[in-house]
């Protein structure tokens, strides 16, 4: 194996150049895709190489990595993909959010306020909203390019006529700079508000798809809704089980076979240190 | 004695018909008669003469290959035989009304509707018109229950007044008849005879046909004679 | 009445290669009119109208509409944002297959509604009302207004691709044989509803149409269209009663009379 040694994480530099071209276009037009060359990566299209792309092509050596995957450091992937920059890139990696300067992560943004200076790197399965109300992509680009985003309400409005209110609780569409409407990747609802005016950088790559876009630092970000049904986003009635926090996003575990639940924090991050501060329940 | 309201100067209707070798079919030829406010020109001949075709031609429906129809409409003469269609149209929504022999049925569109609409037409609120209409139908003793009813099923002396209260309904300065009595019992026929009277009083120009001569010498002021034209090829 | 037509077409026409399926046609629409096109299959009557909307550019000629929005604009060189804003908003286009008018797998509501919002309505309430108010006025029931137009019978579909399309008011309609793939009785109840909206919305309709009984019943105006031209231009019933042309005369003298 050591005989093996790759480039500095992993990608070729022109592959990362060409890579960070389209990264600076997606930062300079807010929520637009742009197309760029996904690459054949050491694990499978679909399980997050378009956010592997993207984090080779912006890591640096003095970086710090954290990696998450639906809010816990500690998960297969998480832990794969962590392992790989590691040992591709040598850099320090971490799991507490502050101390990381570049965060990659599937499924959820971390409850501890992001600042400036920090990267988020999203993996995402599908970067097109309009994707399920118009088959043809050629006509998404067009109504993208003409902003007519009337189809988009169609869905939201099935969803009160069915339920009363709007009950998509993930993957919800956002208003990017007033202008083009943007697939936060499948984060929850809750998380939607953190991504308005943040003073992070978030960089979205979809390698399946061959897209990239990005939300600039202190960007507004605007979850579709109606004037009379405004944007609520779900969150479970309960507190977490660990630590006791009510504010934060909750994963609802079932715990024996006759369904009892529990629900915990989703940022593991976050509910350690809670705990560690001594809150517990 | 006032202006004409009509003036036909040397009309001429000649049918081409194509899909029979192009035959030609002349039936009317440097016909010129001149109708004036108030009176009643009732068409005579035979049949064949061209009586039905110069009403039609009249109201605009048949293409005239030569001549002239005069029209006053709205103060000026306008030439019908050269005029627009929206010139024509305009003229038939205010100033010529045609009472054709047969009710044209609009499938499910009601009594009372087809009566009130040449008022819609005009710009009068539906609410007036509809009550403008109630009242036509009753004078016409058409009984009530079926104002709200498409006249589709209606027996033929129904239809037809439905169609002359459509015909009446709007004071037009110039009216074209054919044969409005037909199919009227003798009261209701007597009742058109007094709708005719009305219009002329209030200085309507008609042109009739009226085939019953106990009608047309009650109605008609002047006759005016058609002949068929000898065959020319 | 308005001096100035809504509709000016010059000389338009629309070559697929060497077939010329337009051939230099010209006409006016006023403002509240009904003009019919009529012909038989394959006589350029489809690709007039599609070429009128946008959905077929055409080879030469010129189609001038009086907007709203931007005044007189000339439609062969309307840049594509205001053609498809004039698109959604003052025209509307009825195909004869209601399935290529409509969402499917959207329901009823939404399939009117969705004009309204691309039109920027965001209260959810008022297009809710006005989705009801439309349905009623096509005579749907009201409380189909969630289900899929999937599981509506045809001339429920066709009625509810004419309400999708009359509920942001356009000026213009364009309706390619609406009426086309119904049954009689179907047809009727759909022709009596077209001929009211009509005339309380003030549209203007360019119809085209096979069926001489369904122009005679809407049209004030009929133009004859064969191979790619118009033979004969006129008032419904002078075209109808003394037709001139010889094709205009095989066509009338072709319906059967019931």
């Amino acid at each position: 194996m050591n005989a093996i040694s790759y480039n500095f994480a992993y990608l070729d530099e022109q592959t990362k150049r060409e890579i960070r071209r389209a990264l600076l276009k997606a930062l300079a037009i807010p929520g637009h895709q742009v197309p760029f060359a996904s690459r054949e990566m050491p694990l499978a299209r679909g399980w997050g190489t378009g956010g592997m792309q993207v984090t080779a092509a912006v890591i640096g050596r003095d970086d710090v990595l954290k990696v998450i995957d639906q809010g816990a450091d500690d998960t297969t992937n998480a832990v794969s993909i962590r392992q790989f920059f590691g040992r591709v890139a040598g850099v320090r990696t971490t799991t507490r959010t502050e101390e990381a300067t570049l965060i990659q992560t599937r499924h959820r943004i971390p409850e501890t306020p992001l600042r400036p200076g920090q990267i988020m790197v999203y993996q995402v399965p599908q970067p097109e909203p309009l994707w399920r109300l118009e088959p043809s992509r050629a006509e998404t680009r067009r109504l993208h390019a003409l902003a007519e985003y009337g189809i988009m309400h169609v869905k939201l409005y099935e969803d009160i006529a069915r339920h009363g209110r709007i009950t998509l609780a993930y993957d919800y569409p956002v208003l990017v700079h007033g202008r083009y409407v943007m697939s936060p990747s499948p984060i929850p609802a809750f998380d939607n508000p953190k991504l308005h005016r943040s003073p992070a950088i978030h960089l979205f790559g979809a390698g399946r798809e061959k897209r990239i876009y990005a939300v600039p630092p202190y960007t507004d970000v605007v979850s579709l809704a109606f004037e009379d049904h405004p944007f609520r986003p779900w969150k479970a009635e309960a507190a977490c089980a660990l630590c006791g926090s009510t504010d934060t996003y909750l994963d609802e575990i079932v715990i024996d076979d006759r369904g009892t639940r529990r629900y915990v924090c989703s940022d593991t991050d976050w509910c350690e240190r809670r705990r560690a501060q001594g809150r517990p329940v | 004695m006032s202006e004409p309201a009509l003036i036909v100067e040397g009309l001429a209707k000649t049918f081409t018909l194509h899909l029979q070798g192009g035959v030609q079919l002349a039936v009317l030829r440097d016909l010129s008669l001149a109708v004036f406010p108030g009176e009643c020109l009732a068409l005579v001949g035979p049949s064949g003469a061209g009586k039905s075709t110069l009403l039609r031609a009249l109201y605009g429906t048949y293409v005239a290959q030569a001549g002239h129809i005069h029209v006053r409409h709205c103060g000026k003469m306008l030439d019908l035989a050269s005029a627009d269609s929206r010139q024509i149209l305009a003229v038939r929504r205010d100033t010529i009304g045609y009472v054709s022999q047969f009710l044209r049925v609009i499938p499910r569109v009601p009594a009372r509707e087809i009566v009130a609409e040449p008022l819609i037409h005009r710009g009068e609120s539906t609410h007036a018109a509809l009550r403008a209409a109630d009242a036509m139908l009753a004078r016409l003793n058409l009984p009530e229950r079926l104002w709200h009813l498409p006249p589709a099923t209606f027996s033929g002396g129904e239809q037809q007044r439905v169609n002359l209260a459509r015909g009446f309904i709007v004071h037009y300065p110039i009216l074209l008849i054919d044969e409005p009595t037909a199919s009227l019992d003798p009261v209701n026929a007597d009742i058109v005879l007094s709708l005719i009277a009305e219009a002329r009083k209030r200085n309507a120009a008609i042109v009739g046909i009226f085939h019953d001569p106990a009608v047309r010498l009650r109605v008609a002021t002047r006759e005016f004679a058609l002949a068929p034209l000898a065959e020319a090829a | 009445m308005t001096e100035t037509p809504l509709l000016r077409v010059r000389n338009l026409s629309v070559r697929f290669g060497a077939l010329a399926a337009v051939d230099g046609v010209s006409f006016d629409l006023w403002s509240g009119e009904v003009v019919a096109l009529v012909g038989e299959s394959g006589s350029g009557k489809t690709t007039l109208l599609r070429s009128i909307h946008g959905f077929i550019p055409p080879t030469a000629g010129s189609i001038l509409y009086r907007s709203d929005r931007f005044g007189e604009v000339e439609l062969t060189h309307l840049d594509e944002p205001r053609r498809r804003l004039l698109a959604r908003t003052e025209w509307g286009f009825v195909h004869q297959n209601p399935r290529d008018g409509l969402r499917l797998s959207h329901s009823a509501g939404a399939n009117v509604g969705e004009r309204l919002m691309g039109a920027g309505a965001r209260h959810w309430g008022t297009i809710r009302a006005q989705a009801l108010a439309w349905l009623d006025r096509v005579e749907i029931d009201p409380g189909r207004i969630d289900d899929l137009p999937r599981t509506f019978s045809g001339g429920m579909q066709q009625r509810l691709q004419i309400a999708r399309v009359l509920v942001t008011k356009p000026r213009l309609v364009l309706m390619d044989e609406p009426t086309g793939g119904l049954d009689v009785s179907v047809q009727a109840r759909l022709l009596d509803l077209l001929r009211r909206l009509v005339a309380e919305l003030g549209l203007s309709v360019i119809l085209v149409t096979h069926d001489l009984g369904v122009a005679r019943l809407l049209a004030q105006r009929i133009l004859v269209m064969q191979r790619g031209r118009v033979v004969e231009a006129g008032l419904t019933d002078q075209v109808l009663d003394d037709p001139q042309h010889p094709y205009s005369q095989l066509l009338v003298s072709s319906v059967l009379v019931a």
